[in-house]
């Protein structure tokens, strides 16, 4: 039990060693190279993860395939970097271009989730490097940044399909430290909807309502990915696709 | 029908809401005896107990949980009492008894069910603990993959919970640092870790170590829990 106190990927020889050595603080572009080279030592270290297609950037309209999400790590750690991606994305516009009467109490905590879902999308893109999807484009046209109902909606949204998607794929992840590094990601996520939720309906059983926590059971809802695809499709120009997973 | 077979049934129906009997009725005839596994839920089968108990205790309490935090303190507890019936009817015989409890942990928090602070203060233990002790066992389910989704879908609950419980407290519904906000230090350390797959975020990003340890929270091991559960246990009655 003790072990899983340590980092999760820190027996990931390379990574840890050169990638601290060569991230400077606060210097993001040199960070995107740096990290590059270090995913390089993860997926020599991990013969699972092997480039499927892409590098670089999409453009709309692109599809973007993130191929049998179950069949091996490295699409389980794409399907996350997409789903962080969006949530980025989302939050950084909300944020950018706060609704009007936004309390300071919420600024701060979307400000909060914000950073949070950035550090959890270049995580994801560190660690896949080379085998990472391109950037995608999001599409946010159905979103009324102007309305607090749509944008917290929105969050809601989000969070809780962010939820189903880890849960859900859960059971794909073969490698032990990814396992644990998904579960350190996902309760986090499972606060963000708690609290949007409560700011949406504060003395209200929605934080862990009927609709995502099963009262008979206590089970939050999972969702498998092509579920999860074809409910974030809209919030995104390039095509998003992926099969569901297979052990 | 194989094994396999009987899990993707299985995990349909849980999805759909309906599979908690279906799933305790395999479990039990499947894994009960596979002590790893069985170890793991009647961990979590304790835990819920405490839970769940202390919930209850603190609806029941006269002019305890006002009126309006009651709405959220009724959802809880009802999640806690179904995580209990899930497990004990997935364990069956296999299943520990319901612990002996003392809320007060021997007079350390004498007014849990008088004063709503303390008593916020107890949920807030108990919740984050819980999703750390749910974390800290993932690993140990991979072998049983139903399980293992199971009790993902258990340990979002937990940190749903424990945001709510936070947010009346005044706290973030996350984790900062290690910010143990008045309960014991045990139940937080480790929260402040910042490097994550080797790396360190901090120096990578240039987010703030408050952002990026809030960005995750980290798993603790059984002895760890215990400790910190320990005093609220008086006999596990075993």
């Amino acid at each position: 039990m003790e072990k899983q106190q340590t980092d999760p990927m820190a027996t990931v020889e390379g990574l840890s060693g050169k990638a601290s050595a060569a991230l400077g603080r606060r210097v993001f572009m040199r960070y995107i190279g740096a990290t590059a080279a270090a995913g390089v030592a993860l997926s020599a270290c991990h013969s699972e993860l092997v480039d499927p297609t892409a590098t670089g950037s999409a453009r709309p309209g692109d599809a973007i395939d993130l191929g049998d999400i179950g069949s091996k790590d490295v699409n389980v750690l794409n399907y996350a970097y997409a789903l962080e991606q969006l949530e980025a994305a989302f939050y950084t516009q909300a944020v950018m271009t706060p609704y009007s009467g936004i309390t300071d109490a919420e600024r701060q905590i979307l400000t909060d989730i914000r950073d949070h879902e950035i550090v959890h999308r270049d995580l994801f893109k560190a660690a896949l490097a080379s085998a990472a999807i391109p950037g995608l484009t999001p599409d946010f046209s159905s979103i009324n940044f102007n309305s607090r109902a749509s944008v917290l909606g929105t969050a809601r949204v989000f969070e809780n399909i962010g939820v189903s998607a880890y849960n859900g794929a859960g059971q794909y992840i073969r490698t032990p430290d990814y396992l644990v590094l998904a579960g350190k990601i996902v309760s986090v996520e499972a606060r963000h909807a708690s609290i949007i939720a409560t700011l949406l309906e504060p003395m209200s059983a929605l934080f862990a309502g009927d609709q995502v926590v099963f009262p008979a059971s206590g089970l939050e809802e999972i969702r498998n990915p092509e579920e999860v695809l074809a409910i974030v499709r809209p919030y995104v120009k390039e095509f998003l696709n992926g099969r569901n997973g297979r052990r | 029908m194989s094994r396999r077979s009987v899990f993707q049934n299985l995990l349909k129906k849980t999805v759909a809401g309906a599979g908690a009997a279906a799933f305790a009725g395999v479990l039990n005839k499947t894994y009960a005896q596979t002590s790893s596994v069985a170890d793991v839920l009647n961990y979590a089968l304790t835990l819920e107990y405490l839970e769940a108990e202390f919930y209850n205790l603190s609806l029941a309490a006269p002019n305890l949980i006002p009126s309006a935090a009651r709405p959220y303190y009724e959802q809880i507890a009802k999640h806690e009492n179904a995580h209990v019936a899930l497990l004990k009817s997935a364990l069956g015989s296999a299943a520990v008894p319901k612990p002996t409890f003392d809320f007060t942990a021997g007079g350390a928090f004498g007014n849990v069910f008088t004063n709503v602070d303390t008593n916020y203060a107890l949920a807030q233990a108990f919740e984050d603990t819980g999703v750390r002790a749910y974390k800290g066992q993932a690993t140990n389910l991979m072998s049983a993959p139903a399980i293992l989704t199971v009790a993902l879908q258990i340990h979002s609950v937990e940190a749903r919970h424990a945001a709510r419980i936070r947010y009346i407290r005044g706290q973030k519904g996350w984790i900062t640092n290690a910010d143990a906000s008045g309960l014991p230090q045990a139940i937080y350390s480790g929260e402040e870790n910042v490097t994550q797959g080797g790396v360190n975020l901090v120096n990578a990003l240039g987010i703030s170590a408050a952002r990026v340890s809030e960005a995750f929270d980290e798993p603790l091991g059984m002895s760890e829990v215990f400790a910190i559960a320990g005093p609220f246990i008086k006999s596990l009655n075993r």
